[in-house]
Formats: structure tokens, sequence, C-alpha cells
């Protein structure tokens, strides 16, 4: 049995026909990436962010970005104590594990960049004082599609932080009729048993970095570098950071499927959750939603 | 530096001393501004230091160095261009440019020079100590060169990147060396400044040969096919000398060239002979009869036997040859030849000629004349001795009836110098006699302490009759060779080394060595070429078959470099998994199931599972072990090749 299959069937027992996101959403974990799921309300965001929080043991906060939302809100606030006669660290949401950071293109940049600075630094600095976030830290973004009045969409600088952005879309009818015949998800959430401890997942995390790969997987790796750098289609390629998140996605994604070795399959799996947000057509092109990771599969395998 | 040195030592030979000492001081300035001088600033030492440094430092001091050295050659040379003058200007300069190395462009440049230097010693020395010398110098060059692409690298790195890159040069070397066609003959013809080697001449006076008896030093090197003759019956002859003016032996002038006239009977002895370069146009041989030569020399054979080349051996000669050692020569004496082979001066040596006359009365036939003068010289109290007494005006007289002393010379002239006065035909042959067999390789090694002198006399119905009075004082100079024939004391000076008799198996193995090299390295000219080549592939012989094969192993060596250059993974092809992976896919291919190039390999094997589901268990596996080879590492090639082979839609 593949690692963590027990993780994976748990999740699809509570996210019903969307195996292929929540696998992606593991590998992202896995691959020590944030994500950013990207789709209207009420299709399951926060129960899939829920559940891999309860399955991997992990704590959970969930943070609702609005337009009025400061740093402090997320991060914290030092509050004067009049028993200690002293001011107190009242640490903010993003102290937990799993972070739902929900319509992050509501707030302000700013609070937007209080939360992009603690995913990229694995800590946060209030007041002077550096404090470490939990490990391992995780957060799964949420954003509403298209342009709706009042968002601040997400530079694209700040896009590249998250590894994976992926769409969980509308469930099929026989998941749907499932969905609708079967309990409350909120009940379901609440009773669910974590399968692993945090230090497991980190060992998982760990051993996935280890998987073998060879040097013509490099190869393939550069080639879609360089095919996303040379195309004229695309505004701008995928930067290193983007190269080093496609090895370690890929390596968690060969991890998760068992394999031995890191093949281009993995590396094909992972790639339309990994390129689309980081590639943007150049003027005149526009292609749907899956035209980046598409036009990029046409890159000849080494 | 150093690489420089190792590449110049070699000259120090050749050079004059002030040279080799003005480049030495060069180099020890340039040591003191290496190390007291931080490169590119102006040197900041005060005191006696700091001024010597500047002194260094200063344009005029090395302008007038250059100079000085141009004159210094011009001097000593006569000329700053050609293999001395030049070679000796571009010493010194290279001693100059050490005093102003700048950065990697002097060092490379300084360099260079050292490569040109050092090719240039071959003109002077190709034996094999040399190329051994030589190899370590180029090795130094190239650690040199490399030193100056990376200075941080410790030397032994160097030495490694050196040797490992003439390493890899050898495969084109000996491709070159063996295949490239050999020019026949010197590409220019260099004067030789050292041309004054000992060597046998037109003139025998009294003490020219003793000269060259001194001599250890090498003339050739001779092979005989089959059975070794007796070294008594080794007369390696030389100039054939006519003319006798009172005091020396000369040619005055030489024979018309005519074929001589000879009979043989037997069959011939073959031989080879290498010939150390030895500047006169002569052939040394055993021609006792005209050789059959190969490669053919450009050389003619006088009726006396008297084998010649139209230029002097100025580089080592290899040639090979048939002689004749019972034959006949002249059964007719033409008048013309006759009076020439009777002339004497007018006067002088009166009671030689006294005697002479008596035997002519007395015996009146050739024959006896001779056999009574060999019985004089063996029964008279006559000595052979290498330090004879010096000879006043009537030498003949004085040494056969005085000082009864003397050396091959002595009694070959003066036997001549009888027989004439006796009316008896009679010449001296100049050439060398006898050789030292080396046991290791069975051949002869001529020396120039084995030249030696003999008469020729013609007698009715025999011809000339080689007579070697020698022979007659002191047999064993034709027995033995010329060491036991001399008395213990006055034996040859280079028998130090040689006589050592713990050094005799060293020092002719080490001769043997030195003929191997001379015969297959230096000697291989367009005949060994040609013949190597027989052997090897008799097609190259022919036509442009020698240019095919320089272009064949070309061709071989770029494809080798292009297979290594290629850009890995690019191609897809250089991987034996992805060979084997492609045959597979283009077998798909032909069924209708081409892969697109960007399609993974479960995904392809996959969609042909879907269409022929007949195939899928063969194309897993294939995927399975090609997916493995390739991005698991894991497997062997062998298997998926076999796999693939076995592999056969229908």
């Amino acid at each position: 049995m593949p690692p963590l299959a027990n993780v994976l069937a748990q999740l699809d027992a509570i996210v019903l026909g969307k195996p292929h996101q929540t696998r992606l959403a593991v590998a992202c974990l896995l691959a020590r990436g944030h994500l950013l799921i990207e789709d209207a309300p009420g299709v399951g965001k926060t129960t899939l962010a829920h559940a891999l929080a309860r399955t991997l043991g992990l704590d959970f906060h969930r943070i609702q970005f609005t337009s009025g939302l400061l740093p402090a809100d997320i991060l914290g606030a030092a509050i004067y104590d009049r028993d200690s006669a002293g001011f107190r660290f009242h640490p903010g949401p993003i102290f937990a594990q799993v972070i739902l950071a929900d319509e992050i293109n509501r707030a302000s940049p700013k609070a937007q960049s209080a939360l992009l600075e603690a995913m990229e630094e694995g800590q946060v600095s209030i007041e002077g004082e550096t404090r470490p976030l939990p490990v391992p830290f995780f957060v799964i973004a949420t954003q509403n599609p298209g342009d709706q009045i009042g968002a601040f969409p997400l530079p694209e600088s700040q896009l590249d932080r998250f590894l994976f952005r992926i769409r969980l879309g509308y469930p099929d009818p026989a998941a749907e009729r499932a969905l609708l015949q079967g309990e409350d998800r909120r009940d379901l959430l609440a009773r669910l048993p974590a399968v692993l401890t945090p230090e497991t997942f980190m060992e998982h995390q760990r051993a996935a970095q280890q998987v073998h790969v060879a040097d013509a997987l490099l190869d393939y790796i550069q080639a879609l570098l360089a095919a996303s750098r040379q195309d004229t289609r695309f505004a701008a390629g995928l930067s290193p950071r983007a190269g080093l998140g496609l090895l370690r996605a890929a390596r968690a994604w060969a991890w998760l499927a068992g394999h031995a070795y890191v093949q281009p399959e993995d590396v094909q799996a992972v790639l339309p959750a990994l390129a689309p947000h980081r590639l943007f057509p150049a003027t005149g092109h526009s292609g749907g939603e899956d035209w980046a990771a598409r036009t990029l599969l046409e890159t000849p395998i080494p | 530096m150093l690489p420089l040195l190792l590449a110049l030592a070699p000259h120090v030979e050749r050079l004059p001393v002030w040279l080799t000492l003005s480049w030495l001081a060069c180099a020890a300035g340039a040591y003191a501004r290496a190390r007291w001088r931080r490169p590119g600033l102006p040197p900041q030492r005060a005191g006696k230091l700091g001024a010597a440094l500047r002194l260094l430092e200063s344009r005029t001091l090395k302008l007038l160095l250059a100079l000085a050295g141009v004159a210094g050659v011009l001097l000593q040379y006569g000329t700053v261009i050609g293999p001395s003058g030049g070679i000796a200007l571009l010493v010194f300069l290279s001693g100059v440019k050490l005093l102003e190395l700048e950065g990697p462009r002097d060092r490379l440049a300084l360099l260079f020079v050292g490569c040109f230097l050092l090719t240039a010693r071959f003109l002077d020395a190709q034996g094999l100590p040399t190329a051994a010398w030589m190899t370590l110098a180029a090795l130094s060059l190239v650690a040199g060169m490399a030193a100056v692409q990376n200075p941080t690298a410790p030397w032994r790195e160097h030495g490694a990147l050196a040797a490992k890159l003439m390493l890899l040069g050898l495969p084109v070397a000996l491709l070159l060396f063996l295949l490239f066609p050999r020019i026949s003959g010197p590409l220019w013809s260099l004067p030789h400044p050292n041309a004054a080697r000992t060597g046998l001449s037109d003139i025998m006076a009294p003490g020219r040969i003793s000269r060259l008896i001194q001599s250890d030093e090498l003339v050739f090197r001779a092979e005989f096919a089959g059975a070794q003759p007796d070294s008594s019956a080794l007369y390696w002859r030389g100039p054939v000398l006519w003319d006798f003016d009172g005091f020396a032996w000369r040619i005055d002038h030489p024979l018309p060239a005519v074929p001589p006239v000879a009979s043989v009977r037997g069959a011939p002895t073959h031989y080879s002979v290498t010939l150390e370069p030895h500047q006169r146009p002569v052939l040394l041989g055993m021609p006792e009869h005209p050789p059959e030569v190969t490669p053919p020399i450009q050389s003619r054979l006088g009726p006396d036997l008297h084998w010649q080349m139209r230029e002097p051996a100025a580089h080592r000669l290899r040639y090979e040859a048939d002689a004749w050692l019972d034959f006949s020569l002249d059964p007719e004496l033409t008048p013309g030849r006759r009076a020439r082979a009777l002339a004497l001066p007018d006067g002088g040596n009166p009671r030689a000629r006294a005697l002479a006359r008596d035997w002519r009365q007395r015996l009146g036939n050739d024959a006896a004349i001779v056999e009574a003068a060999l019985t004089m010289i063996r029964t008279q109290g006559y000595a052979y001795t290498l330090t004879p007494p010096t000879l006043g005006a009537d030498a003949v007289d004085e040494f056969l009836f005085a000082t009864r002393r003397g050396f091959c010379e002595h009694y070959a002239g003066a036997f001549v110098f009888l027989m004439r006065a006796a009316g008896t035909p009679a010449r001296v042959v100049t050439g060398y006699q006898g050789g030292e067999l080396n046991p290791l390789g069975r051949y002869w090694i001529i020396r120039g302490r084995d030249a030696h002198a003999w008469a020729e006399v013609w007698l009715a119905g025999r011809g000339w009759v080689r007579t070697d009075p020698t022979a007659a004082v002191a047999p064993f100079r034709v027995e033995r060779g010329i060491q036991a024939a001399l008395p213990a004391g006055e034996r040859v000076g280079g028998g130090v080394i040689l006589d050592g008799a713990w050094m005799r198996p060293l020092a002719l193995g080490w001769d043997l060595v030195n003929n191997h090299w001379n015969q297959w390295v230096l000697g291989y000219n367009q005949e060994r070429q040609r013949q190597f080549l027989a052997r090897l592939a008799p097609w190259l012989t022919h036509g442009g078959g020698i240019f095919w094969g320089l272009g064949a192993g070309a061709g071989l060596l770029a494809l080798a470099a292009l297979w290594r250059l290629w850009p890995r993974g690019a191609g897809g092809q250089s991987d034996p998994a992805s060979r084997a992976y492609a045959r597979f896919c283009a077998r798909l291919a032909r069924r209708g199931l081409a892969r697109s190039a960007a399609e993974t390999p479960e995904a392809y094997a996959r969609r042909v599972a879907d269409q022929r589901p007949d195939l899928a268990l063969a194309v897993d596996h294939i995927t399975a072990l090609y997916l493995a080879l390739r991005y698991g590492g894991q497997g062997a090639a062998k298997d998926l090749h076999q796999a693939v082979k076995r592999f056969r839609p229908s």
C-alpha cells in the first residue's frame, strides 16, 4: 500500500468526488508548500482544509480576510496586563499548524503581505521580537475567482509563494448525490480521528524529498523551465523557485504514488497545479483556465 | 620558469658559456623580482634591495640586455638566424623575458617559446635519452600552461592534467607517425656546424687514422641475415687511395664512373647497415662486389669499388645490401690504371726502392714479391703501436729500416710503396675492419677505433687481391680487434667504460635499445613505412591508400570526440535505454500508435493498452523496465534491449 493511503482515503470520505485535488493538497503539504484554492464559495474549501488538519493531527485556525483586517489581527499583539504590570503577547490566529486564510483577496495588501511574509519566513516579527511559527506550518488560502468589486487580487510575485493553486469545482452528480444523502459534514469533521501524528507526517515529508531523481528527469524539468522561458506566448518564464518547487512537488507526488523514483508522469501530474498561477499570457494571447499547463505539457520529454 | 629550464637545458652543451650564465642570471633576477615584489605595483622596498628591484624593473636595463644579447650572438655566430645563432638568440631573449613576466599572456608566450626551443633541440640530437628528456620537458611545459590557466591549483594537479592530456594525444601522434606520408630526405637542408666529426678521409697520412682510433664514436651498425661472418672477414670498404705524394696517400682525381668489372662466386651475403651521419660522401659496407641496395640511395660505385654518395650522410641512413665475399675484380688492368697503380714520386725513400728493385730482380714474379714483403714485416722485428715515432722526409725508409714501429697506415702505405717500387700495381684501401658483435641483438657495432687501412695488389689472372700487412705484424688486429692488438698500455681510452667486465652487458644492452630506436623510430622512413603498412593492411600501400587511412583515422577520432562532446539528453539518443525505448516506440508507430514527444511513457502505455489490449502486457513490461532504467537507475539495459527485441507487434 502506498504511503499515506489511509490519509487519502479518509480525506476522500469527507471531500467527495475530488480524489485528485485531495491528493494534490496532501502532496503540497508533503512538499512543504502552501496551497491556494481558487473557487466559488461553498464547494468544500473549508471542509478540505479542516479535514486535512484533523486527519494529520494538526491544530487548525481559520482567518476570515476582510477589507478591515489588520496585520495584528493575524499575527497577534502585545497587550498591557494589569496583573503582571507589563505587556503580554497575545498570539494571533497565525500560530497554528494549518491556517485557512479565507478569501485572501478581500483583505488589503497590508494584511495580505503580513500573511505572505509569515509563509515565506516560517516566523513572524512582532514589535521587534521574532517568534517562530509552529512546525509544520501550512497555509491554505482561498480566493474568489474573477474580478469582484472591492477585491485586491494577489500580485504575481506573491502568487509565486503558493506552491500549488487548485480548483475544486462542483462535484459530479454521483458525488453530489452522496453528499446530499450523507451526514452533515460538520458532524463528520468533529468526529474525524487523527490518522497520523505531526511527527510521523514530518518524517514522510523528509522521506519524500529523498525519492530518487535521475539526471534524465532533471533534464525534463529543465526542458520545461526552458520552454516556459523561451516560449513567446508567456509574458515571463518560471522562476528558479518555481523549478525547485516543481522538483519538490514531483518528489512528493511520487512518494504518494509509491514510486521508487520520480517519473515524468509525476512531473506532469503536479505541473497543472504549479504552473498556471505563475505564468501569464503575453499580450494578445488569452487561453482558458488550463492554457498555461497545456502549453507546457507540449514540451517533449527528453 | 621550471618548464623553460627543462626545455632549455639540453641546449646548454651547444651554447657558449656566457649565454648560459646570463640566462641563469636573468632567471635569478626574475625569481628575486617575483619573490619581493607585488605584481602591478612599483617596488616599495627601501634600501639596497629596493634599489636592485627598481633596477630590474627598469626598461633601460632590459633594452640594454636585449641589445647586448643580440650583439653577443652576432659576435659568436656571425648571424642571428639559422639553427645556431637563432636558437642562441631565442634562449637569451627568453631569459630577458623572464624579467618582465606579467600576467598570463607573458607566461604563455614564454611557454610557447619553450615549445619551439624544445623541438629545435631535435635538430641536433634524436637519440633515446634526448627523446626521454624531451618528453619530460614537454610534460612540464603543458603543466606550465595548465598552471597559467589555473594558478591556484597545486602543481601535482597540473602535472596529472598534463600527463592525461599527453596520453590522450598519444593515439593521434601514433597515427600520424605511422600513417603520415614520410618525406624522403630532409625537408630543408640545414648546414651542420658540428661537421668536425671524425671519419675516414680521402687522404691517408701518418697519424690520421690513429687519431680516428682514439674515438669511441659509433660509425655504423650492421646486421647480417643468417650466419654471422667471422670478424676477420669483415673488411668494411671505404675510399680507395691511388696516389702518393711522398708523404700522404690520396685520391687526386676520382676514377671515371664506370661499373666495376668483376666476377663473383657463391651466394651473396645479405646485410643491413645503419650509418650514423658522418659528413663524408662514403657509403660503408662490404661491397667487395656491387651490392644491391634498398632503398635506392643517390650513390655510385666506382670501378675500384669505392662506393660514394652524392651528398654527405647528414642524417642517419639505413640500407640493405647484398655482397659477394668471393669475387675477382679487374681481371685486366687498363694501361692508364696500371700506370696509376705504379706511380711513385720521383725521389725519396732510396733504400725502399733499392730493396724493391732487388726483389724484382731476384724473385721476378708479383706473388713472390708480395710474399717477400709480408715475410719481411712478419720476421724483421716490426711492432704495432698507436704511438709511432715521428717520421722525417723519407718516411717509408725511416719506418721500414729504422723505427719499425707503426700503425696500420704505416704498414699499408709502406707496403704499397714497396710493391709499386717493385713494379707490382698496388693501392691503399681505407675503411673499417671487424667491429664488436652485440650478442644481445646479433648485430655488429663499428666504432671509430675500428678504422683500418690495408693494401690491394693486382696479380695477373687474379685481379686485385687484398693484402693486409697489418695482419702480418699484428694478426690479433684482424682476428680479435684493435684492443687485442695494442700493447696493454695503449688500449683505447673509450674502453674505460666498455672494458669494465660488469659494465659490459649493460653497455651492450643499452646499445641494443638504441639500435632499435634508430631502426624503428628514427629510421622509420618511406621504405619502412611501406613495409609496415604492407604487413598491416596491403591496400594501404596502393595509390591514395595512405591518405584514406589517415582520413579514416582522423574521422574516427573526430567521431570519438563528437560522441564525447554531444550534448547528453538533448538528443535523447545517447542513452542506451532511450535508444531501446525509441526503437520500441518506432515499432508501435508502424502500427499506428505513435507516441508524442511530450507523452509520458506511462500515459503512452495506457493509451496503447486501451487500443491494443493484446499488447498491454508486453508494453507494460517494457515501459516499467525503461522507467526503472532511465529514471530509477535500476535494472540492466540488456533486459530492456532483449524485451524490445522480442517485441514484434502485428
